[in-house]
């Protein structure tokens, strides 16, 4: 098996998911200057959903196919973290719009301890099981393996980026969403609500993230209350990375994170002579998030904090 | 009939009074100066008519009260702005600034019949469409700011200090399409620090001195005042 190709082959798979996740940070922060803390207990939400509905559709025993399951969950989830983006954004974010930027940050933390407490009550303490309903076969390519929940993750993901990238590039929407990045009171001056155009970027990071969680889960057929919280840290370094505020730059960062991730875990034991084993994955994401905020804190692609600064 | 009537409009800056009172009007049709030295609250004023600032007093605009209302809904009615410093969306094209202009409206058609005006009104923007307005010259970027404003189609055209910074030619240039588009029907409120560039373009003129309205007369009156050639023409 070749070792590497393998690496980079996960590394796709992880850095997809963290791409997913990280275009919902830098959409915000692109708008409001706001770091979103509560986005990773978003994607978690949306696992859960997920699960609940899969559970009770193959629990009905109506025997829908497996596809349609999954379609079914997966939008219920979307329709469910749309409205929890919405709700968090005008109950803990409006009302702190002109306020010192430390307040924002804070309750953003605080939502996302209450939204991971809130999970635990509805959903659990304990690992829950996800559903698979994609076959975990796994295919070989050039000496490596991937399952075809891989597979999805890496084409669903790729499918979303680009849609993104047309509606933002080539949409009234998307265009008054970057005027409204660049400057809200002139954007308001031709008649953009501005408000509106924060609740829809609250959303449809909020619809990436949902899908995000269902990849995540299906990959690993596992989901937790705590799940949200490591990998929105990995995707907000993912969105630093690339440059936070940029859209193509948390594409970017997402998947060369899971690729320094996936990479450094398969090595990390040779070079270290087994002294660090491959669960030290994680130092990776953190150890990249120090390296970039010293040398580079506008990221690969940003230029937004300088400007900003 | 009057298209814009300010009643004791104020504005003020956290303890520090901007605007003390201005009552000021724009009949229909008509091309009105505001001029006045640096900080005088020209540009309060501006801003408090179009949304932008929490004012006091009271903003008529076709005879119904819109004070304080958000700028966004004064545009779906009419009232566009070019804000001083321009405003241009610098990541975006010039032809995406246009658009951005025409947001608030639907027909498609007839807002590319609009661009191509304005692409008529100034050359140079159409030889730019697709290049982002960050890279535009501060004079582009004035005809931008105007050619944008333009694209909503407004009944009332408020503009900042147009002048500010430009070369003379440039300016010879903008004030040519400004007087054009006053031609063409649309209402302008023109703030500006070139009094003299001011007032022979406007109809009418208003002085304001530390927020307030200190005189205000024809252009023309204006124009040979004493007072307005000392103080504000050089002489
Ligand atoms: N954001 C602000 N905060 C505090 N004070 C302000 C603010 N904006 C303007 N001012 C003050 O309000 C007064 C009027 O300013 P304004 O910008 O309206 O003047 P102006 O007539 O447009 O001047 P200029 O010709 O220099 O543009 C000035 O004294 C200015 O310092
Ligand atoms: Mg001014």
């Amino acid at each position: 098996m070749d070792i590497f190709l393998q690496q980079v082959l996960n590394g796709l798979v992880l850095g997809s998911v963290y791409a997913l996740v990280a275009l919902g940070y830098t959409m915000v922060y692109g708008i409001l200057g706001l770091i979103n803390f509560a986005h990773g207990e978003v994607v978690m939400i949306g696992a859960m959903v997920a699960l609940t509905v899969m559970n009770a559709l193959l629990g009905a025993a109506v025997g829908l196919p497996p596809s349609l399951v999954l379609a079914l969950a997966t939008a219920t989830a979307i329709a469910v973290c749309m409205a929890l983006a919405f709700s968090i954004e005008r109950v803990a974010y409006r009302p702190l719009r002109r306020a010192p930027r430390l307040a924002p940050l804070i309750t953003a933390i605080g939502m996302s301890i209450l939204l991971q407490n809130l999970a635990m009550m509805i959903w659990g303490r304990q690992y829950r099981t996800f559903p698979s309903v994609i076959p975990v076969t796994p295919h070989s390519i050039g000496g490596a393996s991937i399952t075809d929940v891989q597979i999805v993750i890496i084409v669903v993901s790729a499918a979303i980026m680009a849609g993104l990238l047309l509606l933002v590039q080539y949409t009234r929407l998307g265009r008054a969403m970057r005027a409204t990045a660049e400057n809200p009171t002139v954007a308001g001056l031709m008649g953009v609500n501005i408000n509106r155009i924060i609740s829809a970027t609250f959303v449809i990071g909020a619809a990436l993230a949902a899908v995000a969680g269902v990849l995540v889960a299906a990959n690993y057929s596992i989901a937790h209350y705590s799940m949200g919280f490591m990998l929105g840290l990995k995707a907000f370094t993912a969105a630093v990375l690339g440059g936070i505020g940029n859209l193509a730059g948390a594409m970017l960062g997402g998947l060369l994170l899971g690729l320094i991730e996936s990479i450094g875990a398969g090595y990390i034991s040779d070079v270290s002579g087994g002294f660090f084993g491959s669960h030290y994955q994680d130092v990776f994401a953190f150890l990249v998030l120090v390296l970039v905020l010293v040398f580079r804190p506008t990221g690969i692609m940003g230029e937004r904090v300088a400007e900003r600064a | 009939m009057n298209l814009l009537e300010l009643k004791s409009l104020k504005v003020a800056y956290g303890g520090i009074n901007a605007v003390k009172g201005v009552d000021l009007r724009v009949g229909a049709g008509e091309m009105v100066a505001l001029i006045g030295a640096n900080g005088a609250g020209k540009t309060s004023t501006l801003k408090a008519i179009c949304g932008m600032l929490h004012h006091g007093g009271r903003v008529l605009y076709r005879g119904e009260d819109v004070s304080n209302q958000p700028s966004h809904e004064l545009v779906a009615r009419g009232l566009a702005m070019v804000p001083e410093g321009r405003g241009v969306f610098g990541r975006l094209t010039v032809a995406e600034n246009l658009e951005m202009g025409a947001y608030i409206r639907r027909d498609a058609r007839a807002i590319r019949d609009d661009m191509d005006h304005v692409y008529k009104l100034f050359p140079r923007l159409a030889e730019r469409r697709r290049q982002t307005a960050g890279t535009l010259s501060g004079g582009e970027q004035q005809m931008l700011a105007i050619g944008r404003a333009l694209m909503s189609q407004p009944k009332l055209l408020l503009l900042d200090e147009p002048s500010m910074g430009l070369a003379p030619m440039m300016v010879e240039k903008i004030f040519e399409v400004v007087r054009q588009v006053s031609a063409e029907g649309v209402t302008v409120l023109l703030v500006e620090q070139n009094a003299k560039l001011a007032l022979e373009a406007a109809n009418r003129g208003y002085v304001m001195e530390s927020g307030e309205i200190t005189l205000t007369d024809d252009a023309r009156a204006l124009l040979d005042n004493p007072q307005v050639r000392q103080a504000y023409l050089g002489e």
